[in-house]
């Protein structure tokens, strides 16, 4: 079967429609069949529609996402209760230790996002990783670091890279590989996202399988239990009525 | 020593020139994994088209992934912003060009 390739973080500025239809309409030309773009926390529905139907005449999925920052982990927790029943998609970026802990045991959490140059603020240790692999939440990489860091930055971003994929592993915790990017000059095909990824050691079916099979899973998942017949992971109402 | 072709399009709003092309490949190459992995790619230019910004790059099918990735990082030749993707990769250049339409 052929995969769908999806790309969870495509930073198209939702607020502008032309610059949205022109970035999903290059990420439809590239191959993908799913794109997450994020929405302001203060977004109107009348957004999430227009920005849909772009995806739509693109032949494109969308998936809507938010992308929470909390300072602490009570703010984590109030921002996932107002978002979650919403959005397909709840990315967490960690500035903190108790932020990434809190956001990894979660269960409504999907992905744990980490600053992409503070390199003593990327909390994706085993502990993190141990919560998370008894959660559902997956570590998210952006690619676009990769691209516009030089010299030492890149080289350490690598190392951490390479760590924490190797822990991710370890503790089989999926990975999820998205651009992150807003210019369009630097959004990439799946098959470059999954090359890229070999710089960190995350080769062959686990580099495609983090820009197609998890982010699709991750969404499937979560439209399931936003459905109306939804009542627990593998029990759903089939049909309604006196006779049942 | 089993060669790929590559097809490759140049994303840009200015020209590129094949000698800008070739130095910014290398250079990203080199940068990503160093001059002794650079040396294991094998690179060269088959033909480039300025017109259509299209180029065909033989390597050693062992370092494909290393010229893949040193490929999707380049965000620039000299000053000029671009992207460079892959199109497709073949054994030969007859079936490179019989299954791409540059």
């Amino acid at each position: 079967m052929r995969r769908t390739y999806a790309d969870l973080h495509l930073c198209a500025d939702s607020d502008d429609s032309e610059r949205v239809s022109s970035a999903i309409g290059k990420a439809s030309r590239l191959g993908y069949g799913l794109v997450g773009v994020p929405f302001p926390t203060k977004c109107a529905d009348a957004q999430f529609d227009r920005v849909r139907k772009i995806c739509e005449e693109a032949g494109m999925e969308l998936a809507s996402r938010v992308d929470l920052r909390p300072g602490t982990p009570e703010e984590l927790i109030n921002g996932l209760r107002k978002f979650r029943r919403r959005l397909d998609v709840v990315a967490v970026l960690c500035e903190s230790k108790s932020v990434a802990r809190q956001a990894a045991r979660d269960r409504r959490v999907d992905l744990l996002n980490f600053p992409q140059v503070d390199f003593r603020r990327r909390f994706f240790d085993a502990a993190e990783a141990e919560l998370a692999s008894s959660s559902l939440a997956a570590f998210e990489i952006d690619v676009k670091p990769l691209l516009v860091l030089e010299g030492a930055a890149r080289i350490r971003l690598l190392s951490s890279l390479r760590r924490e994929v190797e822990t991710a592993k370890e503790f089989h915790v999926p990975i999820v590989v998205s651009s992150g990017v807003s210019d369009e000059l630097l959004m990439r095909k799946p098959s470059e996202l999954a090359a890229l990824t070999s710089l960190f050691d995350l080769d062959g079916t686990p580099a495609r399988d983090a820009v197609s099979k998890n982010p699709v899973a991750i969404v499937k998942r979560n439209r399931e239990k936003l459905g109306s017949g939804f009542v627990a992971p593998g029990i759903r109402v089939v049909r309604r009525g006196k006779d049942c | 020593m089993k060669r790929r072709y590559l097809a490759l399009a140049i994303e840009s709003s200015e020209m590129i020139r094949a000698d800008e092309f070739v130095d910014a490949v290398w250079g990203a190459v080199s940068k990503m994994f160093g001059e002794c992995g650079a040396s294991q790619t094998s690179l060269s230019l088959i033909s480039f088209d300025e017109q259509k910004s299209f180029a065909v790059m033989r390597a050693a099918h062992t370092a494909i992934e290393m010229v893949r990735a040193a490929l999707a990082t380049m965000t620039k030749i000299g000053n000029k912003p671009v992207a460079v993707h892959v199109l497709r990769v073949s054994g030969t250049i007859k079936a490179l060009y019989r299954k791409t339409k540059p």
